[in-house]
C-alpha cells in the first residue's frame, strides 16, 4: 500500500505529496500522465504527476488543490498516512524526437504541475530540446507552485512569470500571461509548445500562438474533464468524440481544434 | 438444412431445458402495467395474449385477439440491467490503525439466459460489448456475466409505432449471432415458433426439444410475419436516412434546435435509463459509522445530471441544452469515433419513456430541416 513519505504545503489549500510503496519497483509514469488517488472513504480523484524529478527515481509526486470532498481529504493526510493509487493512465506529453526543437511551456495556476517532470528532464539534460522557455501565470505571487525552485529555474532557462494580483515584492509581469507571450521571441517555425491551465487561458494563449504563426500541429494541450474510472468505461470525461482519460489528457491542438471551440461540450 | 418448428404448447419444454442446464432465465412478463423483464419459471409467466401501444410519452397494454407469446414490442426495461448492473459493490476497504486494505468483491458466477431478445437488443448488447470488453481495459463484472450469456433471440412480428430499427439497420431480422433464434407464427389455424440454433450450446438445447420439420407454408408464414413488421416501419413517420448522422450532427453543434428541445426536456434522465446502450456510471465511496470500513459502489449515471461533467469550477454541461445535445450527439455521432459503431439501435424506448414525448427521430429531422436554406 502507498504511504505519504513527504508532504509540502505549496500555499494554503495546495499540497505536494511524495508517495512511496514499499517493496515495489514502480512503473515509470510518463510526463503528462495521471494517477487516481483514493482517500479512505472520501473518494478518488485524478491527479497528474508533478514528479519524480528524474525518470529513475521514486517516489511519485502529486500536487493537489483542496477543492472537493476527495481532494480535501487527500490534502489533510499527514506524512505516513496510507492512500490508494491507480495508474498511471492516459497519454502524456509528446516525446521529443532527436530533432532538438526549442520547447515552450505555458502554464496557468495548477497547470504547472503536469509540466514539471519535463522541466526536470530538461534541467538534467535528458530532454532533447535545444532550449526551454516557460511562461507561468498565477493569481497571486503566493499562489505560485514550486516557489523555492523558480529562482534556480530562472537561471537555467527563460522563465517568464505573471500574476493577476501583485504584491509589493513582485517584480514580474502583472496581468494575463498572454501579454508577455505576445511580445516574447518564440521560434515559431520550430518550437514545440505545451499548454496546461484553465481552458479560457489556453484558448487565449492559442490565439496568440496561432497569430504569431505557430502551426496547430506544434501545439499540445492537456485537457481537464471529470475522470471517474480513468479507463474509458464510465463516460464521465467525454469531450465530443474523445474520452479524455483514454485519448488524452494531452492532445495535439491540430486534432482537437474543432472541439476546442465548442462551449459546453 | 431443414428448418425446424416448435409448436407453441412446447415452449414450456424449451424453458425447462434451459433452466435444467443451470441457466437463470429472464424474459418478458407483466409487471406494473407494462411488459418488463424478470425471472421466468414457466411459459405461463410470459405475457401471452398481450400487446402494447406506444407513442411519444405513451405506453398502454392491450389484449390481443390471439394467444401470441411475443406479440408486443420492447418495454421500459432492457437486458443491460442484468449485464451492467444498475448498482453493484466494487470493493471494500478497511483502515485499522492506519493500515489500509482493499478487498475486491468477487461476484458469484452466474449463468444468464435471455428469452425473447429482439434484433435491436442483440445490437444493443454488441454495442455494450465494444464499450466494456473490447478496449484496453474491461468492466470485469460485465465481461464475466456476458461470457456465460445464452440468448434466445426473437424476430419481431410486431413493431410499436415508436420502433425505428429499419432506419438504424438493426432489425427486425436477426442477423447477429444468437444461441437460438425464434420466429413466432400465430393465426387461426396454427401457432408455432420457427426455431434455429446459432451456436453449439444452442444446438444442444435444440436437440432436446420436440421439434418438427417446418413446411414450406410454415416458412412462408414466418417470413411474411417479419416482412410485414419491416414494412410497417418502412412506411411509418419514423423512417429516415441514418447514413450521414455523424456528419449532420458534427455540423450542427450550434443549431437553434437544441434550444427548442431544451424548452421541453425535463433533464429527467429517463431516456438514458431506458436506453439499452447508455453506459455511463459513477461510483459512490462511503464509510460505516466506525470510520474503519469503507465501500465503493458503482451505479448507473446519466449525462442529464450536472454532476456527470462536474469540474472544480462547476459542471461543464450545466444546462439542458448542452445535456440533451451531449446525449443525442453521443448516441448518433460521437459514439462512432469513440467505439466505431452507432450508439442507437432504434428500439424507440427513449421516445416512449420520455415524459414529454421528445422523439429522437423527429429531432434528427428538425435539425436537418433547420439546416436547409
Amino acid at each position: 500500500m502507498w504511504r505519504i513519505e513527504r508532504r509540502h504545503e505549496e500555499f494554503p489549500g495546495t499540497v505536494t505529496l511524495a508517495l512511496r510503496r514499499e517493496g515495489h519497483l514502480e512503473v515509470p509514469a510518463l510526463p503528462g500522465q495521471f494517477n487516481m488517488l483514493y482517500a479512505f472513504g472520501a473518494g478518488e480523484v485524478a491527479i497528474s504527476l508533478s514528479g519524480p524529478s528524474a525518470p529513475s527515481s521514486d517516489p511519485l509526486i502529486h500536487t493537489i488543490k483542496s477543492q472537493g470532498f476527495a481532494t480535501q481529504a487527500l490534502c489533510r493526510l499527514p506524512v505516513g498516512a496510507q492512500l490508494g493509487v491507480r495508474g498511471p493512465f492516459g497519454h502524456g506529453w509528446p516525446m521529443l524526437d532527436g530533432s532538438h526543437r526549442p520547447l515552450v511551456i505555458i502554464a496557468g495556476g495548477l497547470g504547472l504541475a503536469p509540466l514539471r517532470p519535463l522541466i526536470y528532464r530538461f534541467l538534467q539534460g535528458q530532454l532533447p530540446a535545444r532550449s526551454l522557455q516557460v511562461f507561468y501565470g498565477a493569481r497571486r505571487p503566493q499562489e505560485m507552485l514550486y516557489r523555492e525552485e523558480l529562482p534556480a529555474w530562472g537561471k537555467s532557462f527563460e522563465l517568464v512569470t505573471s500574476v493577476d494580483h501583485a504584491d509589493t515584492n513582485w517584480n514580474g509581469h502583472v496581468g494575463v500571461i498572454t501579454d508577455p507571450l505576445r511580445v516574447s521571441a518564440v521560434n515559431v517555425k520550430e518550437a514545440l509548445v505545451l499548454l496546461c491551465g484553465p481552458e479560457i487561458m489556453m484558448r487565449f494563449c492559442i490565439q496568440v500562438l496561432r497569430h504569431k504563426g505557430v502551426p496547430a500541429s506544434s501545439i499540445y494541450l492537456s485537457m481537464e474533464r471529470n475522470m471517474k474510472c480513468a479507463i474509458g468505461l464510465c463516460g464521465h470525461c467525454q469531450w465530443g468524440p474523445h474520452l479524455v482519460c483514454r485519448d488524452g489528457p494531452v492532445f495535439c491542438y491540430q486534432d482537437v481544434c474543432k472541439w476546442f471551440q465548442i462551449n459546453g461540450l | 438444412m431443414e428448418s425446424l418448428k416448435l409448436r407453441a404448447e412446447h415452449l414450456e419444454v424449451l424453458i425447462h431445458a434451459i433452466r435444467a442446464d443451470g441457466y437463470q432465465l429472464y424474459g418478458p412478463l407483466l409487471d406494473n402495467g407494462a411488459i418488463t423483464y424478470g425471472e421466468i419459471g414457466t411459459a405461463s409467466d410470459l405475457p401471452q395474449g398481450w400487446t402494447d401501444e406506444q407513442e411519444g410519452g405513451q405506453y398502454r397494454l392491450k389484449r390481443r385477439a390471439d394467444k401470441a407469446y411475443f406479440g408486443y414490442a420492447v418495454g421500459p426495461h432492457s437486458w443491460k440491467q442484468y449485464l451492467q448492473l444498475p448498482r453493484r459493490p466494487v470493493w471494500k476497504a478497511s483502515n485499522s490503525g492506519g493500515d489500509l486494505q482493499i478487498l475486491e468483491i468477487e461476484e458469484a458466477p452466474v449463468k444468464l439466459a435471455f428469452l425473447g431478445v429482439r434484433s435491436c437488443e442483440l445490437h444493443g448488447i454488441a454495442i455494450q460489448d465494444r464499450v466494456f470488453s473490447q478496449g484496453n481495459y474491461s468492466n470485469e463484472s460485465y465481461t464475466r456475466r456476458r461470457a456465460e450469456l445464452f440468448t434466445i433471440a426473437l424476430e419481431c412480428t410486431t413493431a410499436a409505432d415508436t420502433c425505428f430499427c429499419m432506419s438504424m439497420n438493426t432489425g427486425p431480422y436477426v442477423r447477429l449471432p444468437s444461441d437460438l433464434i425464434l420466429t413466432e407464427v400465430v393465426n387461426s389455424d396454427t401457432h408455432f415458433l420457427l426455431i434455429r440454433s446459432g451456436s453449439p450450446e444452442g444446438e444442444a438445447i435444440l436437440k432436446q426439444l420436440p421439434t418438427e420439420i417446418a413446411t414450406k407454408t410454415d416458412l412462408k408464414q414466418a417470413i411474411e410475419a417479419v416482412d410485414q413488421t419491416a414494412q410497417k416501419m418502412r412506411s411509418g413517420p419514423r423512417n429516415f436516412d441514418s447514413s450521414d448522422l455523424k456528419e449532420l450532427l458534427y455540423r450542427n453543434y450550434d443549431s437553434p434546435i437544441w434550444d427548442k428541445v431544451a424548452e421541453r426536456c425535463l433533464s429527467c434522465a429517463n431516456c438514458t435509463m431506458a436506453c439499452p446502450t447508455c453506459f455511463c456510471s459513477t461510483v459512490e465511496d462511503s464509510t460505516d459509522l466506525t470510520g474503519t470500513k469503507a465501500e465503493r459502489w458503482e451505479r448507473w449515471d446519466s449525462c442529464f445530471t450536472a454532476d456527470l461533467s462536474h469540474l472544480s469550477g462547476g459542471p461543464v454541461r450545466a444546462d439542458t441544452r448542452t445535456q440533451y445535445r451531449q446525449w443525442m450527439t453521443h448516441k448518433l455521432a460521437t459514439w462512432y469515433d469513440q467505439f466505431d459503431s452507432s450508439g442507437c439501435v432504434g428500439c424507440g424506448r427513449c421516445i416512449t419513456w420520455c415524459p414529454v414525448g421528445i422523439d429522437i427521430t423527429e429531432e434528427v429531422q428538425n435539425i436537418r430541416a433547420q439546416e436547409k436554406p
